[in-house]
């Protein structure tokens, strides 16, 4: 029912759509800060918060480390607690194993609790291909679907619409799906939601399965954690006959009282509420309460990859909270849609080229949709370096093409001839100071012919052609000086004649 | 101590005035800062487009020229993060293990030049004179990378007849980020166009920064806008006194051409 993002354009492409598109350019502006003071003020009131960090970080690591034998501990857990665990290499093992479920269910619907892992995977759209309906309850995800919209945020995959938006949304396209809106719907929050949840209560009470992810996975209990705010998920966990849940094996944390950091840290990092609303737990069955038959899926689907890479995984720490894309200024003024995949924002710029590889021109061009301005990094409740692994991918970009035989298009063959040419200019003084008479003497001929007086007296440079264009197209340029500084500390003894 | 100035390649090329800034307000605090001639560039540019390979000559050149000295000041929060923080990345690429310990000498030796005076000189004062409405925007790698904090600001405060005034959202990032500027032209400007409206709203004359690259583009977007609001790098605001305010090397005055 919701699109896909198999064939968006590389992200520079992309970005220039979207900064095009004002009411978008307006709605995030608006949700990102409000989100993002929300949490800078709940954070504010942790006083140990650094320490809090320091522990976030070190239980995902401690739990990475070793994360083979904590997920057999976990497995054996699961299954002592009744439940069957499955293991998936990649997103079509993973959607067939659900699907595969459901089947023998005889379901033609599941319901579904907000999950990343199942939108990394593509889940509904192959549920829909054998015939099975997945409905998403998470009010924002109910939005995008209903919209046959893409998720442009983690948290709130429907950020980019506005309550005028939403209410046009339901109006045409509830009633295709199930019951309709209501007539007098209006824009108000409150009725929008009184809406959506009668919407989905039918669809909670008939469905026999459930399928969820998870925030977390305790090995040593063998527990299933689902932090959200609706409630929504709470119905999904407990109302089905079946529940299968799709897990990111990097979501496992060695015991119960590892949790106790991560939950702190979660809500005010990701809503910048104190505590969550719902914080659902469960193991396996329990006879007589809650589903009866409980399926855990494992699945690796390129964390492996990411593991073996020393800078990058401690990507594999990330639990979601979306604070980084709250702050990131290049996210507030592209949304998610540009980058091209389930994770938008600085953690999606790492995590889709460390679990796919930079083969591709799109996910290559990911981790170049930042200024490293590392504002990401300082709210980071598991303290990723976000801006550091965004260099070593770049780097990774670069050695995929080191050697190659032809040339990549473009701009990639320039950058790489310019980035050459000023490595062997940089690795010699002489050389620097050689560049730097014919800049000077460029500085000279722009600077006579400049019709153009950058504010203090100096003259610009005028339009550049070629790369250039791309400074000069919005921004004026000084024309270089006639004179560098090292031609002036020769000339004048440092100044001291 | 021997002090050496590490001019960075783009002060070298199109900012001499800052060079020539810090020069002249270090030797007034009584420091005989030296120039070593072998130096060229960071490597910033290289490291941070992906070409690290590319970056090892240039951070061997770094570290070869720099050696010996027991401060390295440097005019940009930038390149000052580059040496401190990923000069022992490019070094390990490299597996030259003499260019690892080279790295690891030099790196902590290298200050940004508000660190250097608040820290190392211990002043705040530095007698400078400057009767302008300035704001100033904290550089993303100033404050996050390096942590240069309120050092800064708290030499401004200390300059006589300045107008400070706060700039809104100032911790957001301008937009450079390098060849982000022009492998992203679109977002960059976007986020340009946002500081230069914060900077505007300010009603400030002067843009103070401590790297030319960021004000580079804050201001060539400034400019283009015909806002009437120039940038000027931190030393050149601290350099200036009643002598030369007014004087050819002062703020704000007349027709100073690109021969000036
Ligand atoms: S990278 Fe950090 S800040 Fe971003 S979503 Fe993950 S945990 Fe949250």
């Amino acid at each position: 029912m919701s699109g896909t993002f198999v064939g968006m354009p590389a992200f520079p492409t992309a970005a220039r759509a979207a900064l095009g598109d004002t009411q978008l350019r307006r709605n995030l502006a608006h949700a990102t800060h409000t989100i993002r003071d929300k949490r800078a003020r709940v954070v504010a009131e942790v006083e140990d918060w650094e320490e809090l960090r320091l522990a976030g970080a070190g239980v995902k690591e401690a739990a990475l480390r070793d994360l083979a034998t904590h997920l057999e501990t976990l497995e054996a857990a699961l299954t002592r607690a009744g439940a069957t665990v499955h293991w998936a290499r990649d997103a079509e093992e993973a959607c067939a194993i659900v699907a595969a479920i459901a089947k023998r269910h005889g379901a033609d619907e599941v319901v579904k609790v907000k999950s990343m892992a199942t939108q990394e995977i593509g889940l509904n759209e192959a549920l829909e291909a054998v015939g099975i309906a997945a409905w998403e309850t998470d009010l924002a995800e109910l939005i995008v679907q209903l919209g046959e919209d893409l998720p442009s945020h983690i948290l709130v995959p429907a950020i980019h619409r506005n309550r005028a938006e939403v209410r046009e949304i339901f109006r045409r396209r509830m009633g295709a799906v199930g019951r309709p809106a209501p007539d007098d719907l209006t824009d108000e929050p409150a009725v929008l939601a009184g809406a959506a949840r009668e919407h989905l209560r039918e669809k909670f009470l008939r469905a026999k399965v459930g399928v969820s992810g998870a925030n977390f996975a305790v090995a040593d209990t063998g527990t299933l954690v689902v932090v959200e705010s609706e409630g929504n998920g709470r119905m999904c966990l407990t109302l089905p006959e079946v529940l299968v849940s799709v897990v990111g094996i990097e979501k496992v944390v060695a015991t119960w009282s590892d949790l106790d950091p991560m939950l702190r840290l979660l809500p005010r990092s990701s809503t910048g509420e104190r505590m969550n609303p719902y914080t659902s737990t469960w193991s396996g069955v329990t006879p007589g309460d809650g589903p009866q038959e409980v399926h855990v899926v494992l699945l690796d689907n390129g964390r492996t990859r990411a593991l073996a890479d020393d800078v990058g995984r401690q990507a594999l720490r990330c639990i979601r909270c979306s604070a980084c894309l709250n702050v990131c200024p290049v996210y507030e003024r592209v949304g998610g849609h540009a980058y091209g995949s389930v994770y938008p924002g600085p953690i999606g710029a790492i995590l889709n080229p460390l679990l796919r590889g930079v083969s591709d021109e799109q996910t290559a061009s990911l981790p170049y949709a930042s200024s490293l301005c590392g504002a990401c990094f300082e709210v980071c409740p598991v303290r990723i370096d976000i801006p550091s692994v965004l260099v070593d991918q770049r780097a990774a970009v670069v050695d995929a093409h080191r050697g190659d035989r032809i040339p990549r298009r473009g701009s990639h063959w320039q950058e790489a001839v310019a980035m050459r040419a000023a490595a062997w200019t940089f690795s010699d003084a002489r050389r620097l100071g050689w560049a730097e008479r014919a800049s000077g003497l460029a500085g000279r001929v722009l600077g006579r012919f400049s019709r153009t007086t950058l504010p203090g007296g100096r003259a610009a440079a005028g339009r550049l052609p070629g790369p250039g264009a791309a400074w000069t197209g919005a921004r004026d340029l000084p024309a270089p000086p006639p004179e560098s500084f090292r031609e002036w500390w020769d000339r004048t003894d440092g100044g001291r004649s | 101590m021997k002090v050496a100035l590490q001019i960075t390649c783009v002060n070298d090329a199109m900012f001499p005035d800052t060079g020539k800034a810090v020069v002249r307000l270090l030797r007034r605090l009584g420091v005989d800062v030296e120039f070593p001639r072998a130096q060229t560039c960071c490597g910033q540019p290289m490291v941070n487009t992906g070409y690290l390979d590319e970056a090892v000559p240039v951070v061997r050149t770094f570290v070869d020229a720099f050696a010996g000295y027991d401060a390295i000041v440097t005019p940009s929060g930038s390149c000052a993060g580059s040496a401190r923080h990923q000069h022992s990345i490019v070094a390990e690429r490299s597996g030259d293990p003499a260019l690892v310990a080279a790295v690891a000498q030099i790196a902590p030796r290298t200050y940004e030049l508000s660190e250097f005076l608040v820290d190392v000189l211990g002043v705040t004062d530095v007698g400078a004179y400057f009767p302008h409405r300035v704001t100033y925007h904290p550089t993303c790698h100033s404050l996050r990378m390096l942590g240069v904090g309120d050092r800064p600001l708290r030499l401004l405060e200390q300059v006589r007849g300045i107008e400070l005034v706060d700039l809104p959202h100032d911790t957001e990032c301008c937009g450079f980020g390098g060849t982000f500027a022009v492998k992203n032209a679109d977002t960059s400007i976007a986020m340009g166009a946002d500081k230069a409206r914060h900077v505007r709203d300010t009603g400030a004359e002067v843009l103070v920064a401590g790297d030319n690259s960021c004000l580079m583009h804050i201001g060539g977007v400034l400019s283009r806008q015909r806002a009437g609001v120039r940038v000027m790098h931190l030393a050149e605001v601290l350099v200036a006194t009643e002598d030369s305010e007014g004087d050819s090397s002062g703020p704000a005055v007349g027709a100073r051409k690109a021969g000036a």
